[in-house]
Order: C-alpha cells, then structure tokens, then sequence
C-alpha cells in the first residue's frame, strides 16, 4: 500500500526487569493509511501504551519492522529520534503534560523553539492554532487557571504545531468529563478532516465508536481489526462553533 | 544561548527555590571572595615591602668585623679588629667580581646627645661618613641640592648632605637648606643637599631621614677615625654571584689582617641578593597558599552547585521527558542544565569579586587615610591591597569553567532521562 503512514510488521516487544521478561507484543502487524483515524482498544495492561510509544519512537522495539512514512524506523541516535518525532508526531497525553511554568502560547509554540524558528515567530503561530481552538483569550494564562478541557485542548495545539503527519493520542480523554470528552473527540474529528492521521488508544466504547477503525489487542495480538461502519464522518460542528 | 526560553527556566528554577539558589551559589560567591581578599592582601604585602626595597641593589651585601673566634699566627681568640682603607684598595684589585665598592663610617661617638647645632635650633642626628657610590648600592632622591661627589672626597670639603627629618628640624618650612651651614658635633659643615631614601624598608644601623651623610675622607680626618672603615657594602659585577664574590672578599680580608680562613664569625655579612631570593620565594609560597585556599574553596562551591543542578534534573524528570517527547535533541537539555550551571556559578562568582574588590578598596582608603596621619617615616609593608585586571579576568575565566564542570554531572543524568519512563511517572 503506497499510502501507508504506519506500517507494523510482526512487532515484539519485552520489558527485562532483571531475570524476568514481560513479553508485552507478540507479533503485532498494523497498517494505517494517511488520513485514517483510527482508535486503538484492549483492558488494562494489554500493550496499548507500549504500541503507542514504539510509534512514537519513544521507545524500541525487539523484533519485528516498523516503517514510518515509508521510512524503516530502527535503533538510532536520541538526535535522529527526536527529529523524527519533531517532523512527524505530534502527541496528546492523558495528563496532558503542559509545562506548567509556561504560558498556553508558550506551550504551543514550543515544538517551534526546538526548530529554532524565532520566538517572535513561533508566538504569533501559536496564536493562530490557539485562535482555531478557541482559546485565543487565554493564550497568557498558566495552565494552572485552565480547565482539563481547555488543557487539553493546549495540548492539541502543540501537537499540530509543528505540522504533523500523525497524531499519538493515549487516552486522550481518560482524565475528562463526558461532555468535555465530547468537545476534543469533534476536535480531534476536525483534525482528522484536515488530512491529518490520528491514532487514539482508548478503553470507552463511546471513543472508539467515532473512529474509522478500531484495533482491539489482548494479550500482545491483535484480536480484530475492523472497519467501523457507524462511523459517520460529518464533524458534528455544533459543538465548537458554541466554543467560539 | 540568548533566547528567552532558556532564561525563563532558569529564572523560575532560581525563583522556585530562592533559598535553596542562595545557600548553594553561597559556596561559589564565598570561595572567589576569599580568593579576591587573599589575592588582594598577599600583593598588599608584597607591594608594601618590595615598594620600601626595590630600589636597593639587590646584587649587594654588606660587610663589618666582629671578634675573631680563632687563635691565629700568635694571635689569641676573641680580637678586636678593623677594616681600613687599604683593606678597600686591596679588594678593588683582588677580588674581579667586585663592581661598586662603598666604605662607611657610622659616627657612633660623634652622635651622642644634642650634637648638631644651627642658630637657636638644635638636634641629635647620626652621622655617617660616605662615598658616592654609597647612593648605588641603597639610592636615594635628593629633595634640594645634590649627594655627595668626587670632588667632596677628593678634597676633603666639610659639606654635608641631610636627611629629611633633620631639614624639618634644623630648617624653617620652604628655607633654602643649599650653601647654610650647621655645626655637627663641634665642626662647622655646609649643607650641600637634602636626601630622600627611595628603600625605607631597609634601615642600616639608624632611621636615614634623621641621618647626616658627610664625605668619607672628611670625617675620617675631622673626626679622628685615622684610616678605619666601620663597615662596607659592595655590588657583584653581571655574571658574578653575590655569594661566591663574598667568599673572595672575605678571604682577602682574612689574609690581610691575620684572620684564621676558617674563622667565620669574624666576619659578619648580610648579603642582599640571598635576601631578595628568600622573599621571593616566601611571596611565591604566600601565593600559592592563597591559590589552594580560594581553589579549594571553589571547588567545594562547584560541588554544591553540582548537587543543586543534580536535584533540579531529578525535580524536572517529567519536564524533560515532555521536552525530548515533543523534539528537544539531547543537546538542547544538556546546553540548557550547563547555561544554567554557568549562569549560577558566574552570578555568585561575580558578586563575590564585586564585594571582594569592595572590601579591599575599603581597605585600601582607610590605609591611605591611615599613612597620612603617620610621621612620613614610617616603615610601611602594607599598600595597596589589590586585584589587578588579568586576575579578575583570570577569576571570570576559571568561573566559567567550574560552571562547566559542575554542570556536567547534572547534564548527563539529564540526558539519561528516557521520555517515556519521565511520561510514566503519572
Ligand atoms: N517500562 C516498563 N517496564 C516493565 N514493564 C512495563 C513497562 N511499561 C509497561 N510495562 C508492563 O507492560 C504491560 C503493558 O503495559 P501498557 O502498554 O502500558 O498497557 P496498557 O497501556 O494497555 O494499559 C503491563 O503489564 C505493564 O505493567
Ligand atoms: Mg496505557
């Protein structure tokens, strides 16, 4: 398939804690095509998280192949690694993870900062993807005066930032209230719509069901993949024109 | 380096912990104080007693006899005797290394009691009988007038060259001393110039400023000193040791007066070269140990500061993994915990030399104060306590480094920091 953005064949994965060995993913194959949006399930436990990280290129895998883009993804320099991460993910944690001694635009524009575009520069984008998501008022505020919506909504911002071609989201909305949940799956629905390839590791039913596809893993395989056929890709828009 | 990012954590990680910032950048600010204050104090010292002793020939010693300690050719121990001008012809042929040769008399006896007279003004000065070429060997500038000449000595003229103090007495402020004349010790000289010594820090036998220096010749005849000479000083020709052409001397005298060779005590000499020598390696040793002190003291302040950078890494785990997650290279932190170290270890370092420098200009102006309320004679061995530029140059550079240093060790724990294991800690 040419238009593969992530490619995973036949991937394994361990964690050696001293002589024992948690085998996480025995043998994982995945393909995700440009612009899928795609939700990831399983219980707790089952290797949600590792899959994601080794996406991300936050961590390595033991067997298997991974290609990137078309780019076969292996050991390499932290240098290399974070290059591919700055050009090509964008991330959203569960806990958000804003730093928290900065400003939302500061936040945002911070993916920027490590391309050394100049700081005059990487603020006045920052404040366009801050006016996208509504949140224009609050670009001078610390995340402590935001709200878990609102954080997270920062936290896409900053993912976008850098112009990804896909989007990590680890229970992205694990830590918000349902309507909030509601608010960034449109978001991130939104995203999506622009070309954007998103991943979504999630374990509520009500998440999964907006997606194209939804990947099930348990016990380190892959239980099914299937396409969603409620899925209806018509963004709601209601929900964020009220936010503007 | 410049960007504002990077400040911004290092302002907030100084803001967050204000103590904890101070208490560790104490250690630094206190070392380079120390090294500033002791560095200052040291060339105190050593421009207080080299500014009393630079201009004195340092290729110099001097010579006078004590009691022989020897039986010798039918002479018993413990004589008595005398070096005499032919002692001085003889060395000036014998002994090569020689280059300038000044006999003196010191006028012990002559100098008793009010002995110098002017008018109603009278004093009690010391009186020494001199060559010109004493003014070689321990110079001094002459205020008024002139030093001693060949002419003087030649002809055996009752002129007298004075020292300060004794102007001050015998004089009126601002008279013209050149051409008056004093009666010193019942014979009447005329004042020919009025010195003063460039070497105060070194005294021989009497305070100089309140000394009389009449011609060599004269006093020996005025006074009755037949053909004695008290005492001597000489310099060494370039290429000669003090030391060596001091032996030679020594063993001329010996041979000329039926002196034992062996008998040292008969003898006594200084010799000013071994002098400098000493000095210099007493500066030397004095320096170093300030060195040590202050560099140690330094280093216990890197220390500090590497432990503080080690628990700020530690505190920011989380942060660092969200940065490398997002595209921070490993260079960016690494740049970032050495830019903070740096910035922590030149700020302290650089207050330490503001108040050190401070402290040593406080001292310095309460010493200038000081000396100006001293009788102008005053054997002074403390001036001007100072850094120069090199050395607080010298002290940035080393700054920087300790920075470097205690940065390092931090800055590596950083970059061990794996983004997801920093992401797990939830
Ligand atoms: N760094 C690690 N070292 C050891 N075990 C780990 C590590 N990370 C995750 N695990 C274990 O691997 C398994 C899968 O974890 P994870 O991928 O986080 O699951 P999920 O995200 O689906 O809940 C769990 O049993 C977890 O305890
Ligand atoms: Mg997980």
């Amino acid at each position: 398939m040419d238009n593969s953005i992530i490619r995973v064949e036949t991937l394994h994965k361990s964690y050696v804690n001293g002589s024992n060995a948690l085998h996480v993913l025995k043998g994982v194959d995945l393909d995700i095509r440009q612009g899928e949006m795609v939700s990831i399930m399983g219980s707790s436990g089952s290797g949600k998280s590792t899959l994601l990280n080794i996406i991300g290129i936050l961590d390595n895998y033991d067997a298997g192949a991974y290609y990137l883009d078309g780019i076969k993804i292996e050991k390499m320099s932290e240098t290399r690694a974070a290059r591919f991460r700055n050009k090509y993910i964008g991330f959203v944690f569960q806990s958000f993870n804003l730093i928290s001694f900065k400003n939302a635009m500061e936040n945002v524009a911070l993916p920027l900062y490590y391309q050394k575009v100049s700081r005059k520069k990487r603020n006045m984008i920052a404040l366009e993807y801050l006016e996208k998501l509504g949140l224009r008022e609050w670009a001078h505020h610390l995340p402590s005066e935001l709200s878990g919506g609102q954080k997270q909504r920062v936290a896409i911002a900053r993912s976008l930032i850098s112009k990804p071609k896909v989007i990590l989201a680890d229970e992205p909305t694990g830590a918000l209230d349902s309507v909030t949940s509601e608010e960034v799956m449109e978001i991130l629905k939104e995203v999506n719509a622009t070309g954007i390839s998103i991943i979504i590791v999630t374990h509520e039913n009500e998440i999964a069901a907006q997606t194209q596809r939804i990947i099930r893993l348990r016990d380190g395989i892959i239980e099914s993949n299937e396409v969603n056929h409620n899925f209806s890709n018509e963004v709601s828009a209601g929900v964020l024109l009220e936010q503007r | 380096m410049f960007d504002k990012d990077r400040w911004q954590e290092i302002f907030i990680a100084i803001k967050q912990n204000k103590l904890r910032s101070v208490l560790t950048a104490f250690g630094v600010f206190w070392g380079i104080f120390m090294l500033v204050v002791m560095t200052g104090s040291g060339n105190g010292l050593v421009n207080g007693v080299t500014q009393g002793t630079a201009n004195f020939a340092s290729n110099s010693a001097f010579m006078w006899t004590q009691n022989t300690t020897k039986p010798y050719k039918g002479f018993r121990q413990g004589r008595w005797w005398n070096f005499n001008n032919r002692d001085m012809e003889i060395i000036r042929d014998q002994v090569p290394g020689v280059d300038v040769i000044a006999p003196r008399l010191q006028g012990w006896d002559v100098s008793q009691g009010e002995n110098v007279h002017r008018g109603l003004r009278s004093g009690s000065f010391t009186v020494n009988g001199d060559y010109p070429a004493y003014n070689l060997i321990d110079p001094s500038e002459m205020i008024h007038g002139r030093f001693i000449n060949e002419m003087d000595i030649h002809l055996r003229r009752k002129v007298c060259i004075i020292g300060e103090r004794v102007y001050e007495v015998m004089f009126e402020r601002g008279e013209d001393p050149v051409g008056q004349y004093m009666k010193v010790s019942g014979v009447y000289f005329q004042v020919v110039g009025v010195f003063r010594t460039l070497n105060p820090n070194i005294q021989l036998g009497s305070n100089k400023s309140e000394s009389i220096y009449v011609p060599f010749t004269t006093m020996q005849q005025v006074y009755n000193y037949g053909d004695r000479v008290h005492y001597f000083g000489f310099t060494a020709k370039d290429g000669h040791s003090v030391a060596e052409t001091a032996e030679q001397v020594m063993a001329v005298l010996k041979n000329n007066h039926s002196v034992a060779p062996d008998d040292n005590d008969a003898i006594g000499h200084f010799n000013v070269e071994e002098m400098v020598r000493t000095m210099t390696y007493l500066f030397l040793g004095i320096n170093m140990l300030i060195w040590i002190v202050g560099i140690g003291t330094l280093i216990a302040g890197a220390v500090g500061i590497s432990n503080i950078m080690v628990v700020v890494v530690k505190e920011r785990t989380k942060e660092i993994g969200i940065q490398r997650a997002i595209g921070a290279r490993p260079w960016t932190i690494v740049s970032q915990i050495l830019t903070e170290s740096v910035f922590l270890t030149t700020l302290a370092g650089f207050m330490g030399l503001s108040l050190g420098t401070l402290v040593l200009h406080g001292v310095d102006t309460a010493l200038t104060h000081a000396q100006a309320s001293m009788p102008a004679d005053e054997q002074v061995f403390f001036t001007n306590p100072e850094i120069g530029v090199t050395m607080a140059v010298a002290s940035l550079i080393i700054l920087i480094i300790t920075g470097l240093i205690a940065g390092l060790i931090p800055a590596q724990k950083a970059v061990r920091i794996k983004p997801i294991e920093a992401l797990r800690h939830e």
